[in-house]
């Protein structure tokens, strides 16, 4: 079960370790891209952060789409409109739900996941956070599909996010900034893929707690 | 008359590429830049597009101008979150900004459809400069 200030709860941490990852995802980033990634997010979810006081006591579907609109008027890189896209789409299949079950968590990754696909035009295998989010989000069906709770499920997300993520070094970028670099892109991860990886882990930890 | 509206990255290019299609526009023609973010750094933000689309908008619909990446993402995003009425009746156009600018300026100026407009504008890409 994942209520809505459980949910506030996540968001916040999310914040937290973004924060504390900034330096790291802009310098993954500047190796093939334009090196603001880490900087872009922490501005994001900073304002979130400030706006999530307001919100505290609102649905899990007003909590996500405050969170949609704020991400996609602060980031300002490509991460604004695919991860705002990305709650939007989460924020309409708990519209009016304080109190999530498992089902809403697969409907929400499941809707989440569409609409990066169809915002950035992208497919798994393009070195983008769609490399960590399809394989977390598959384990997670899988896990709760064979009888496992949603913190185990989580868990389980959490190292094949990881694990999507050391694959975006084994292949090349065809998808934003990176691609201009071509096979030059080989050998490095994507910071996409890797400011989900630290998402997924953030839910993970939290629910874990 | 269609609007224009620049998207950039940068808000000196789209205020520049503003700058530079105004010299070329009819004196209603409305042209609104959208670059860069609320708090001046470099990057692309929905709701300023959002609201630039509005702004340019006197009934006839309005042509979108995108630099790159996420500008393309940020202008679709902010079509998505116009009432469906205005939304039908913008487009993102497959065009360089700069030459698709001073070519959609021109077209809406003279009194172009939307439709006229975006087709004339893709084909600035095929200009030869050498």
């Amino acid at each position: 079960m994942l209520t809505s200030d459980l949910l506030i709860e996540i968001l916040k941490n999310i914040t937290k370790v973004i924060e504390t990852n900034k330096q790291y995802l802009c310098d993954i980033d500047a190796a093939i891209g334009d090196g603001d990634h880490g900087f872009n997010m922490n501005k994001g979810f900073k304002a979130v952060a400030e706006k999530l006081d307001v919100v505290k006591d609102s649905d899990c579907g007003t909590i996500l789409k405050t969170t949609a609109m704020t991400l996609i008027s602060t980031v300002g890189g490509a991460a604004g409109p695919l991860y705002g896209t990305a709650f939007l789409k989460a924020a309409k299949v708990v519209d009016g739900k304080k109190d999530l079950d498992n089902e809403d968590i697969v409907k929400m990754f499941d809707e989440g996941i569409k609409g990066v696909i169809m915002r950035g035009k992208a497919e798994q295998g393009e070195k983008t956070m769609l490399d960590a989010l399809i394989p977390a989000f598959e384990e997670i069906k899988r896990a709760l599909d064979s009888g496992s709770s949603s913190p185990e499920a989580f868990i389980r997300a959490t190292k094949a996010a990881h694990d999507g993520v050391e694959y975006t070094k084994t292949i090349r970028a065809t998808k934003g900034r990176a691609s201009y670099l071509g096979d030059r892109s080989i050998g490095h991860q994507d910071a996409g893929a890797t400011s989900s990886y630290l998402i997924i882990k953030t839910i993970s930890d939290t629910i874990n707690k | 008359m269609v609007g224009i509206v620049i998207v950039s990255h940068s808000n000196k290019i789209a205020e520049g590429i503003v700058e530079l299609c105004s010299q070329m526009a009819h004196k209603d023609q409305k042209i609104a830049a959208a670059g860069g973010t609320e708090d001046g750094r470099i990057g692309t933000d929905a709701v300023k597009i959002l609201n630039a689309i509005k702004k340019a908008d006197d009934g006839d619909g309005v042509l979108i101008l995108v630099d790159m990446g996420s500008a393309i993402m940020s202008a679709e995003f902010a079509i998505d979150l116009l009432d469906n009425d205005l939304g039908k009746k913008v487009v993102i156009a497959d065009a360089p900004i700069v030459e698709g600018s001073i070519t959609a300026v021109v077209q809406a100026s003279i009194g172009s459809s939307l439709k006229e407009i975006a087709c004339d504008v893709k084909e600035s890409k095929n200009i030869e400069k050498i």
